[in-house]
């Protein structure tokens, strides 16, 4: 858990980060959205003390920040950012193993963490452990830097926009990836982008901040639903506001008891119903049947069941 | 294609030693460029001990220089060496255009004739190239590397030493590598003020207009300036290979 | 707390260290040297011993000083470094007068380490007050020429007529404005001439990778020879040609004198210039090139209003480092009897009189920082067009 209470930045002239509180629940993923200049990055820099704040508090698992050395507490905290920032002159396993050789962890238990990291992130560490970062493809580099902030197996990880320099397709799979690798250690992440819609898909709380100031902090539906502010509203779109919606649902959660009729189409029950409805259009069906792994119906979703909840209430 | 260079490289490295070792050998070439009998071959002194003492204070000055411009060059590029960057890019800049001849003239009357002045005034010509590549190695590191190295708990020196050092290296020892050619050359000079190196060579020839000597002189220094080129490319190679950043 | 930390600390700390030096080189180390005639040891003279206000020069120079801790802003601190500058270089021609009985040619006044220093730390904290006033390309070209107007009008009022320097200068006034022409002469035709060669040589570069490594690589190997080698090594074959070609001879081609270091110069230039237009001309945007190909340019068209456009601050910057380069080199050329301003430090040497090296130093270093200023302010204004 991360409480962060009243933290501010103040440079010669400007308020970058102004009174900004807010709890982050342990083993989840927060999403800080926000435009270029907003503050967020230097938020997120201040919890790991990349940037001292000026005032106010983080407490990270009860333990105020402030009382330890800046460089001690970033050893224990996982740190990935845009471009990955790897260490061009050091293999991908010793780029790995930064964290744990700083901690001082012996050789044996390091090099079976950067296997277990390699082979979690889908690179052979035969194959891909003594290469060089500038061998790698732009989402294998990637994967090795949030490997690396993964190392020290630390309980909390802080991601500037982690997946800002992947194209859609690399990216999209780079997001699932950090969603299963999340529940699969239980870490607590933060994230900062300023792409709402990777922020939606992460996060099970997002934050949105302008200006230096955090303009509303709430689970992703109360965004689309309860906007706070006129620029939360404008951020997460008006036009597509309905489809960002119903991307959030799954089928599990919107489905009726029974079975669609013959031409109706098989989804599964984590499809979200934006996906849902694409089928249900594209088939010209009026409702879909929600198969279980093994092949049997569990229920149905009904196109007006999906429209009656892509309705602002 | 690195076989005929290698050759190259090869021969001329013999045909250097081959001069400095029995040099009377080479004296039919040199005959048709005196005059009145002049000896062909320099005479006054022993051309290996020469080269020796050429090769001595040019590594000596250019490793003070390394140690000195490398040092400065962190501090100023350190938070609290910050205040004395912009001052000391633009000496580098100034101190391009003193001539190493007048830096040499200079120190002369301040330390006397012989090997100090020369040592100085190589000491003060080399921190030049090798200072603003340190500079430029330093600053060119990508900022998301050393972002990612605070971000992951390095302390300052931690990160100096395992990653800006290591980026910047190619730079520093191209800078070292120029450094010491150009030092080369100027030690040359040096044997104006009476200090023991190569340049006794060409001044004894053209002292007493024996262009054999000149000629020899300059041979030898040429030669002795490439070869120390090409070694300090090799050296580099190596190096870079081993911290895998060619 | 750290926000407070830099609000505390007022003092800046490289002009607290330099105006410590200063007033510890204005108060502690000799500031005129005094010698009786020329071949006299020298006696070391305190400002206070050189000068009847000497207090009162002390007092300014602790202001100063202290201006150059406290105050920040760097206008103000140029200000006070320029002003500082002046007040040592007056206090340095005052002292000289003060020093000479009345019509004696035969006393030498000399600047001692005191006054060296003291002008030393003033023109740093100038520097450093102008390298963060980051100023444009013309207000550098202004700040030259002011410079230049004040010193000639310093030496048109004969204002340091008696320090040692001008009395070499007095004694070699009628040789030193040919040394002077000779070499900026050697300078300016040199790498004039390795512009005309280098530039078509650089195209061909760019335009043959073939010859692109064998071109520059010969020119680097070039560039690693002494010069002092390479000088005595061009005397060979073209005083073989004065020997042979008795014309080459009458256009003053010889063995000893300006033409092998002409060739030298030549020679050295021509790396950078090369070198220069290679990677100016490989800078130059693809998407850039095809656009104007696409426009319906000519090759030759493309090459001068495009590419040659784009490239030309590189290509300058490449001219300006031969040309500094070479300024510094012509020194040498005196050893070989070329002339130019070496002359006088190699006789300085040879005499171990330091006024007369200066004498040859001081203008040659004057002429490079010149250069230098000159060339990176066209630079800048070529630069300016190209993103």
């Amino acid at each position: 858990m991360i409480e962060i209470s009243s933290l501010s930045k103040v440079y010669a002239e400007a308020t970058v980060v102004d009174e900004v509180s807010m709890v982050v629940a342990g083993g989840s993923i927060t999403a800080i959205v926000g435009t270029s200049g907003s503050g967020k990055s230097t938020l997120l820099r201040m919890i790991n003390r990349l940037v001292e704040p000026t005032r106010g508090r983080v407490v990270i698992n009860g333990r105020d920040a402030a009382t330890v050395p800046g460089h001690l507490l970033r050893r224990e905290i996982g740190y990935a950012i845009q471009g990955h920032g790897l260490f061009p002159h050091r293999t991908v396993a010793e780029n790995i193993a930064t964290v744990p050789r700083l901690l001082g962890w012996q050789a044996a238990r390091t090099r079976a963490r950067v296997e277990e990291l390699l082979r979690i992130f889908q690179l052979e560490p035969a194959e891909y452990g003594a290469k060089f970062p500038h061998q790698l493809s732009g989402g294998q580099q990637q994967r090795v830097g949030v490997a690396r902030a993964l190392a020290a197996e630390p309980r909390v990880l802080l991601m500037d926009e982690p997946f800002g320099a992947l194209d859609p397709i690399i990216r999209g799979q780079a997001q699932d990836d950090l969603r299963d690798i999340q529940r699969r250690f239980g870490t607590t992440v933060v994230l900062v982008t300023h792409d709402i819609d990777e922020a939606f898909r992460l996060g099970d709380h997002v934050g949105v901040m302008s200006r230096g100031r955090l303009l509303q902090y709430d689970r992703p539906a109360m965004l689309l639903t309860h906007p706070a502010d006129p620029f939360v509203s404008r951020l997460t779109g008006t036009a597509d506001r309905a489809l960002k919606l119903l991307s959030l649902t799954t089928a599990a959660q919107a489905m009726e008891p029974g079975a669609a009729a013959g031409d109706g189409p098989a989804v599964a029950a984590t499809d979200s119903l934006r996906d849902v409805l694409a089928q249900l259009l594209w088939s010209g069906a009026a409702a879909a049947t929600v198969r279980r792994p093994d092949g049997s119906a569990a229920g149905q979703v009904t196109l007006a069941g999906i429209l009656a909840r892509g309705r602002s209430d | 294609m690195p076989r005929p260079a290698t050759l190259l490289r090869l021969a001329a490295l013999a045909l250097l030693l081959a001069f400095l070792i029995v040099p009377q050998r080479f004296a039919p070439l040199f005959v048709p460029f005196t005059e009145y009998g002049a000896p062909p071959i320099y005479d006054q002194g022993s051309l290996p001990m020469l080269a020796l003492a050429h090769l001595g204070t040019v590594f000596a000055a250019t490793a003070v220089s390394a140690i000195v411009a490398i040092g400065l060059g962190i501090l100023v590029t350190r938070a609290g060496g910050a205040e004395f960057l912009p001052l000391s890019r633009t000496l580098v800049n100034i101190g391009q255009t003193f001539p190493p001849v007048a830096v040499l003239a200079i120190a002369v009357p301040l330390v006397g004739f012989g090997e100090l002045p020369t040592l100085i005034a190589l000491f003060a010509y080399g921190l030049l190239p090798i200072f603003e590549n340190t500079l430029s190695g330093l600053q060119s590191c990508p900022p998301a590397v050393v972002e990612a190295a605070d971000g992951m708990g390095m302390s300052p020196r931690q990160r100096l030493l395992a990653v800006e050092l290591p980026l910047a290296m190619p730079l520093i020892l191209e800078g070292v590598r120029l450094s010491l050619v150009v030092n080369v050359g100027t030690a040359t000079i040096g044997s104006t003020v009476a200090a023991k190196g190569l340049g006794e060579v060409i001044i004894a020839g053209l002292l007493s207009n024996n262009t054999a000597f000149i000629l020899q002189g300059g041979l030898v220094t040429g030669l002795m300036a490439i070869l120390l080129y090409e070694l300090m490319g090799t050296v580099e190679r190596r190096i870079l290979r081993a911290t895998h950043l060619a | 707390m750290v926000q407070a930390l830099h609000a505390r600390r007022r003092i800046d700390r490289l002009g607290a260290l330099l105006g410590v030096v200063a007033m510890v080189a204005a108060t502690t180390l000799p500031f005129v040297v005094f010698k009786a005639n020329r071949i006299a040891s020298g006696e070391p003279r305190s400002l206070l011993a050189a000068l009847p206000s000497a207090p009162l020069l002390l007092a300014s120079v602790a202001l100063l000083a202290v201006a150059a801790a406290f105050v920040r802003q760097a206008r103000a601190r140029l200000a006070a470094a320029v002003v500082g500058v002046l007040t040592v270089a007056l206090a340095l021609a005052w002292a000289a007068d003060a020093l000479t009985p009345a019509g004696n040619r035969l006393v030498r006044i000399s600047p001692g380490a005191g006054c060296w220093l003291l002008l030393l730390a003033f023109a740093l904290i100038a520097t450093d007050a102008l390298a963060r006033l980051r100023p444009g390309p013309l207000a550098r070209v202004g700040a030259l020429a002011l410079m230049a107007a004040a010193m000639w009008a310093a030496f048109a009022a004969g204002l340091f007529d008696q320090l040692s320097i001008m009395r070499e200068y007095a004694v070699n006034a009628s040789g030193f404005g040919r040394e002077l022409r000779q070499h900026v002469l050697l300078a300016l035709g040199s790498v004039g001439a390795a512009t005309l060669v280098g530039l078509p040589l650089g195209i061909t570069c760019h335009r043959v990778p073939r010859v692109r490594g064998a071109i520059l690589q010969v020119l680097n190997l070039v560039q690693t020879i002494p010069s002092i080698a390479l000088f005595g090594i061009l005397m060979v074959p073209l005083g073989a040609l004065a020997t042979a070609v008795p014309l080459a001879a009458d256009l003053g081609i010889n063995g000893i004198g300006p033409a092998p270091a002409a060739v030298a110069l030549f020679l050295y230039a021509l790396l950078p210039v090369v070198a220069n237009t290679v990677v100016g001309l490989g800078r130059v945007s693809p998407v850039a090139v095809d656009a104007a190909r696409g426009m319906g340019l000519t090759s030759w068209q493309v090459l001068g209003e495009i590419e040659l456009a784009l490239a030309l601050p590189v290509i300058i910057t490449g001219i300006r480092i031969v040309l500094v380069q070479n300024i510094g080199l012509v020194t040498i050329a005196a050893l070989i009897g070329g002339g130019g301003l070496g002359t006088y430090v190699f006789q300085g040497v040879g005499q171990t009189a330091i006024d007369l090296v200066l004498l040859g130093a001081i203008p040659t270093v004057a002429l490079a920082f010149s250069a230098a200023v000159l060339l990176d302010a066209l630079v800048d204004l070529t630069g300016r067009a190209a993103p």
